[in-house]
């Protein structure tokens, strides 16, 4: 069976599509087939993120529904041969998405031969956030480093351990924490919350810090995955996270602010 | 809290009012619904069974679950009437 990896926060605007996009990538780019699936019902953006806009022809929705084939529907990553993206349906709603048509793709997936199936979750509580948290094996709950973010985490981390299949089994999804718009110097001035408060309040293992970093949005400008651009710290802190989620063990990098001495520059130290 | 500020010297940081806040809240919000879904049907169930034997109201039993480091404390509460 592939393993169902779903990237969820609560909050909207946090990065998930970001995340899932990335995560995808680096999986695929570690050797894994991969498929990444946008749960966004009527608001889909995981196409744009990936660049595959204008190749979408048929959607998950219309998969679920019998009006296509997974084949049909899947679009193959031009970039990776390991990579593909399943859109969600920008016209049905999000009732759409049972949990007997979400399980009879991800099955299809499976005997497809993908390894790895991360799950983009919509927002909220509603049925598309429930639908692909469901599944999961591993969670990514990305959150920002700000209050409303935080408490919304904590809210799905909640749903994941009452409401997934693994925990109706009595078993238990994989959680892994990846915070997002991280600004060391911020930090180290107090006005926001560093990633070990996350930690604590959230008790969840940290998986990676991503940077606030003007490579997000050029990413998405331009309809590819900020992972993909290796001269920029968004780009090599999500590598670090992928790495890490794969087993690899990474120290932290650009979690502290720049402000270091010549020398230890040039020696390397530090970031 | 102004005194102690004004000897350390030092203001607490909107980062640490964020920590503070996040962490009564979430322990609060956590009881709510962290709670196993099992709860309502052990309360239905115990109050059939006190039933049986003495005659109360829905509402003189309560059940609650709560965390205490790394044990759970489930509080069985049944306020039997007076004769």
């Amino acid at each position: 069976m592939a393993t169902v990896v779903t990237v969820t926060s609560g909050k909207g605007g946090v990065g998930k599509t970001t995340t899932s996009a990335a995560i995808a990538v680096g999986l695929a780019q570690a050797g894994h087939r991969t498929a990444v699936i946008d749960f966004d019902v009527g608001l889909r953006n995981l196409d744009l993120i990936t660049g595959v806009e204008r190749r979408v022809v048929f959607d998950f929705v219309n998969v679920i529904s019998g009006e296509a084939t997974l084949n049909q529907a899947l679009i193959q990553d031009k970039r990776l041969e390991n990579l593909s993206i399943l859109a969600a349906s920008q016209t049905k709603d999000k009732d759409a998405l049972t949990e007997e048509g979400v399980g009879q793709v991800l099955d299809e997936l499976s005997e497809l031969g993908f390894e790895y199936i991360v799950c983009d979750s919509p927002a909220g509580i509603e049925r598309g956030a429930i639908m692909a948290l469901h599944f999961a094996d591993h969670a990514v709950i990305v959150t920002n480093p700000e209050v409303s973010s935080v408490r919304d985490s904590d809210r799905i981390l909640g749903i994941l351990q009452s409401k997934s299949k693994r925990a109706k089994e009595g078993g238990k999804v994989y959680e892994h924490l990846l915070i997002t718009r991280y600004d060391p110097v911020r930090v180290e001035k107090g006005e926001m919350l560093s990633k070990e408060d996350v930690c604590d309040i959230l008790a969840v293992k940290l998986i990676g810090v991503i940077p606030e970093s003007k490579a997000v949005l050029k990413a998405s400008n331009t309809g590819v995955p900020v992972i993909l651009d290796e001269d920029s710290d968004a780009g090599l802190a999500y590598s670090d996270s992928v790495a890490r989620f794969l087993g690899e063990d990474r120290p932290m990098r650009f979690v502290t602010s720049r402000k270091q001495g010549l020398l230890s520059r040039i020696l390397g130290g530090g970031d | 809290m102004a005194l102690f500020g004004l000897f350390s010297g030092k203001k607490k940081t909107t980062a640490a009012a964020a920590k503070e806040r996040l962490q009564i809240l979430i322990s609060h919000e956590r009881q709510n619904w962290r709670g196993p879904d099992f709860l309502p049907d052990l309360q239905r169930d115990i109050l059939d069974v006190v039933k049986k034997y003495v005659a109360i109201r829905d509402d003189h039993v309560s059940v609650r679950l709560d965390r205490a480091g790394d044990a759970s404390v489930l509080e069985l509460n049944v306020t039997l009437p007076e004769k």
